[in-house]
């Protein structure tokens, strides 16, 4: 709600820059600027994590040259605020008005469906950097929607073979009743389950409550081996705080989905000490691609690049990938969705193919925070090769 | 559940219906009695909580530091502060419409959000609890209780019973009573009505700013965090009846029970136990509980 003037003047501005390019623009599919339209968190709690993905994303592009697949590269943006109810009026604004080729957005999974939606009936090519929504590469899946981060199920799953592995038995589940939280939830049971565990009582808190304390007794009281757990952002923060405040993590080891500590740790300080947790990157993968790419990021942006910044430079790979095989021809969207199933993407974060419902198959690290150095670090590999089942989609 | 688990589930309840009580205390007073829909109540709830983080490092270059310090410097500043929006803002709104009152104050919100997005960033922030009250004591078997909030608890208490004394037993009290039911006629007695509402609204924003001080350590410190607390702060106001301490505290209290047990006994509808609480209530009693004057 904070951004509605924010909006207002930026799209102003966008209007006006608009209009005196429009004018000089020949509409030729494969050899004029390729319009690239950001739909981004620009403003509000996700605000940092919408600029990391155009970070990430830009910091490709110039890789590249500033061209993909011979297409210099023109940039839209429209600030989503992460509100759901003014998405689909967003996303149109990139699509009619500014007629861009392709959509890259966004972080809040509602929001992310309706530029799904959008983008299935008006054939416009998308590639969601973060929302981790199961529908994106699930029921909604289309040829021409694709996804460079992860599923929700992803990491859950990946924590509940750990789990499973390490021979827990009665584990008690806690997070916001909300589609991440429940999805999360949902991938842990699964493989937990199947690796022999029970899941003794799911525990849930409406978003974004962060009275955790009524909890945190009950998980007391019914005395599990280990407590499993998906929240992110200040909910997280709080809740890891409160978990050892409580007294609970001497004893109840806790697990969480990686979003749990990711930027975090600094606010978390010695209560997220010893965490393990589950994703797709972390702070010491010392690999030379990584490396590479954390030095040029942090030269560029004089910060720090995180998962998001990665899963925007990775939007950008899949986009010159699909691009090149169809000759910058971003309507062509089987040539594209063909070239990127064979493809493997060269990503920071380890080499990674592309599902047939379109989402990353990728390595899942066992990552275990340190409060001291305040990095995310891996210990082990939580899932090789993990693929979502992409569970409702038909091609 | 077993006797232990009851007992320790009702303290946590007490201790949420008397943390709400100290983040709605403030709205009572700007709300309840001065009658202003002051949507910013949560900004300054947040403002309290960032002065909290920010503030500590720059008290402790100046003077040494210390909790109590900090907190002090805080309020000395939140009182500058309300002192400085009433003269600028509110004090245009005491005879306008609720809308006209509903819209300054959002546009407060908007301005207060961004002005905190380019002075402290938009990452998420831990604040410390003080040295001497970071220990905690055992409950049950497997928990601990941190004193902090206990000692969250006790701040609370004071600050209801202070307001109460304020306003039932003092001479200032009955100033502000007479002003809330009858303005006019309390300036024909020879009282400067717009300072004492002045000095009212500056007591009310640094009481949510307060409430944000001292919540830091336990809530951290996030963008948005304002808006979180501003509807659940109208409803105890609501509940309580407009105006009443006493009100606001049961209230309080109330949300505190139903919140942590809906929780724990029937989690698919939790979120919405809250305002069905608040509809059976003013189905029984349109006004709420204790209505003042």
């Amino acid at each position: 709600m904070l951004s509605t003037l924010n909006s207002l003047v930026r799209w102003t501005g966008a209007t006006l820059a608009l209009t005196a390019l429009s004018a000089g623009l020949a509409t030729a599919q494969t050899t004029g600027k390729l319009k690239v339209g950001f739909m981004l968190p620009y403003t509000g709690t996700f605000a940092s994590l919408g600029t990391a993905i155009e970070n990430g994303f830009r910091q490709h592009v110039t890789e590249l040259g500033g061209k993909i697949a011979g297409r210099e590269v023109e940039y839209f943006k429209v600030d989503d605020e992460s509100e759901p109810s003014k998405a689909t009026d967003n996303v149109n604004k990139l699509i009619k008005r500014d007629q861009v080729d392709v959509l890259i957005g966004t972080v809040h999974s509602g929001v992310a469906m309706a530029m799904a939606k959008a983008a299935k009936e008006s054939g416009t090519l998308l590639i969601v950097p973060n929302a981790g929504a199961d529908a994106v590469t699930g029921a909604m899946c289309a040829p021409n929607i694709f996804r460079s981060s992860f599923s929700n199920w992803q990491p859950g799953y990946a924590m509940g073979e750990v789990m499973a592995k390490k021979g827990i038995k009665k584990v008690v589940t806690i997070t916001w009743k909300y589609a991440a939280g429940d999805e999360s939830v949902k991938g842990f049971k699964e493989s937990f389950e199947k690796g022999g565990g029970t899941v003794v009582k799911e525990l849930s808190l409406p978003f974004p409550n962060v009275e955790f304390q009524g909890l945190l007794t009950e998980i007391a009281a019914t005395k599990p081996d280990a407590v499993f757990t998906f929240f992110a952002g200040g909910g997280a923060v709080k809740f890891v705080k409160d978990y050892a405040a409580a007294g609970l993590k001497g004893t109840i080891p806790l697990y969480g989905s990686g979003f749990l500590t990711d930027g975090n740790l600094d606010a978390e300080g010695a209560a997220a000490d010893g965490l393990f947790t589950a994703l797709h990157y972390a702070d010491s993968l010392n690999t030379k691609r990584d490396n590479a790419f954390r030095l040029n990021y942090a030269k560029t942006f004089r910060m720090q690049p995180d998962v998001y910044a990665v899963q925007g430079y990775d939007a950008a790979q899949m986009l010159s990938i699909g691009l090149n095989a169809t000759k910058g021809d971003a309507t062509k969207a089987t040539d594209i969705s063909a070239a990127l199933r064979k493809a493997t993407i060269d990503s920071p974060r380890g080499p990674f193919t592309i599902s047939a419902s379109h989402n990353p198959v990728q390595d899942f690290y066992l990552r275990q925070s340190s409060a001291k150095e305040k990095e995310n670090k891996v210990v082990g590999m939580a899932s090789a090769k993990l693929a979502d089942p992409g569970r409702g989609c038909k091609m | 559940m077993d006797l232990t688990t009851f007992l320790i589930q009702c303290l946590n309840a007490l201790q949420y219906g008397l943390l709400l009580f100290l983040v709605a205390s403030g709205l009572t007073l700007i709300f309840g009695i001065m009658g202003v829909i002051n949507l910013a109540h949560g900004s300054f709830y947040m403002i309290g909580a960032y002065m909290a983080f920010a503030l500590a490092p720059f008290v402790a270059a100046s003077v040494g530091g210390g909790f109590f310090t900090t907190l002090l410097f805080g309020l000395i500043l939140a009182v500058a502060l309300g002192y400085v929006l009433e003269w600028a803002f509110y004090s245009f709104l005491y005879t306008r419409e609720h809308l006209q009152q509903v819209l300054m104050t959002y546009g407060l919100i908007l301005v207060f959000e961004e002005l905190r997005s380019l002075l402290v960033g938009d990452d998420v922030h831990g604040v410390q609890a003080p040295d001497f009250l970071s220990g905690s004591i055992p409950l049950g078997d497997m928990m601990v209780y941190p004193v902090y909030r206990l000692f969250i608890s006790g701040v609370c208490l004071l600050l209801a019973l202070g307001m109460y004394f304020v306003f039932a037993k003092t001479r200032l009290g009955m100033m502000i009573r007479a002003g809330s039911t009858n303005r006019e006629m309390v300036q024909s007695l020879g009282i400067d009505i717009k300072f004492l509402y002045r000095v009212v609204f500056a007591a009310g924003v640094a009481i949510a700013v307060l409430a944000g001080m001292v919540a830091a350590p336990v809530s951290s410190v996030y963008p948005g965090m304002g808006g979180l607390v501003l509807i659940i702060c109208f409803v105890v106001v609501v509940i309580g009846g407009i105006g009443s301490i006493r009100g606001a505290l049961l209230a309080s209290l109330l949300i505190g029970v139903v919140d942590t047990f809906g929780k724990v006994l029937v989690p698919q509808v939790a979120g919405v136990l809250v305002y069905v609480l608040m509809a059976v209530i003013l189905l029984w009693k349109p006004d709420g509980l204790f209505k003042a004057g």
